[in-house]
């Protein structure tokens, strides 16, 4: 595993070996990314595009990274390619559509998820949320209850008498564990979000909502 | 000598007439020919196959007639998770359908949004459509549907068709209230 990334990063001097706990890993500067995925699809075998996704380091510089992942038909076996995006509030990221096709609605999803924008895709547009949605759910400053939007259509809200995205109760669902108990710090939780429609928020918190929760000071 | 109890129509009393109120009539018509229209989401769809199927057989209550067209059905069964971009078409399925129309919210996610507490999924289809009958379970067992729409059916026995016939039915609100 540890070879092959070795073997890389000689190969190729910008390259630098990348922590993993599975497959073999890299990261790439944002400007040779095109390049060497096209030298790994074309001479090293790895012709499968699996995934494109990305990660959000919040209150890092750079704070997004896409993540590819490339598959090798023939020998079998991953690995993880990993290149910073330009921009912090507005990232972009070079497409990597002309290679695999695939990498369509990947990369249309990780927009739609993460809000980069990928230069030379042929038609960036939101995939899975509608496209007046005016956020980007899986940045770290968005909470999982969502936050209130008005729906697009006018005729349908008049209908239904005003429904609209409201946050969703956090409270007592089934993937929620409790606020106390020997559970609690390991599960992943809803933490202070313990409010429902009928129980509003407390204020004990106040200020320190917009942060993601890993980054909120610890309650006792 | 027994006591024989004739109950039903007898010819010999009655002639060729029978009496009975027209609300009566026509909701037995209504209730034993349900025509649904599988909302199918989600993983509930899947147990609404299986009512469907011979071994739970939905047919036996006259519902076998599932329709993919909203003009040709009764009975909207929102079988699985609703979301919020999903949540305009199920309205607009729900007012093609004709008068008279029911609403069956099939299994936790349709009902109160389940287990999806999150930014994308509508909390209950009852924000949108007026809903006739819950049930409960994640999916529901198929005789957990079977007997939603039996209470479906208690539920049109019990309507003013022939008011609602003369007057057209009342606008019926939407039960979620906040």
């Amino acid at each position: 595993m540890q070879e092959l990334s070795k073997q890389l990063t000689e190969r190729f001097p910008f390259l630098s070996a990348r922590p993993s706990a599975d497959h073999p890993a890299v990261n790439c500067p944002q400007d040779n990314v095109l390049e060497l995925l096209r030298t790994l699809r074309d001479e090293d075998g790895y012709q499968m595009l699996m995934d494109v996704t990305a990660i959000d380091h919040y209150e890092a510089s750079p704070r997004f990274e896409v993540v590819y992942h490339l598959f090798h038909l023939e020998r079998g076996g991953y690995l993880r390619i990993a290149t910073p995006c330009e921009g912090d509030s507005n990232p972009i990221c070079q497409s990597v559509t002309e290679l695999w096709p695939a990498a369509d609605w990947h990369e249309r999803e990780t927009y739609d998820m993460f809000g980069i924008s990928f230069r030379g895709h042929p038609d960036l547009r939101r995939i899975l949320m509608w496209d007046e949605y005016p956020f980007y759910p899986l940045r770290k400053e968005f909470p999982l209850a969502g936050e209130e939007v008005e729906l697009p259509a006018p005729d349908f809200v008049e209908q239904t008498g005003g429904v609209r995205v409201e946050k969703a109760p956090m409270m007592g669902g089934p993937f929620h564990s409790g606020q106390k108990g020997p559970m609690s710090a390991r599960e992943p939780r809803a933490d202070d979000e313990s409010w429902t429609e009928v129980k509003k928020r407390g204020s004990d918190l106040e200020g320190e909502d917009d942060k993601p929760r890993e980054f909120r000071p610890t309650r006792t | 000598m027994s006591i024989s109890k004739e109950y039903g129509y007898n010819s010999k009393v009655e002639g060729e007439v029978i009496v009975s109120r027209a609300d009566a009539v026509i909701n037995w018509v209504r209730r034993h020919s349900v025509w649904p229209m599988p909302m199918g989401l989600a993983c509930c769809a899947i147990e609404l196959m299986g009512v469907g199927g011979s071994r739970f057989d939905i047919s036996r209550f006259g519902m076998e007639v599932m329709r993919f067209s909203p003009r040709q059905s009764d009975c909207m069964i929102v079988a699985g998770t609703v979301t919020y971009k999903m949540a305009e078409v199920v309205r607009r399925i729900y007012d093609q359908m004709a008068e008279p129309k029911w609403v069956v919210a099939m299994g936790a996610c349709a009902s109160t949004g389940g287990m999806y507490r999150s930014y994308a999924v509508l909390q209950g289809v009852d924000r949108i459509v007026p809903v006739d009958v819950y049930i409960s379970g994640c999916p529901p067992r198929p005789e957990a549907l079977l007997d939603g729409m039996m209470k479906l059916q208690e539920k049109i026995k019990n309507e003013h068709s022939t008011r609602s016939l003369m007057r057209g039915r009342e606008s019926r609100e939407l039960s979620y209230k906040d």
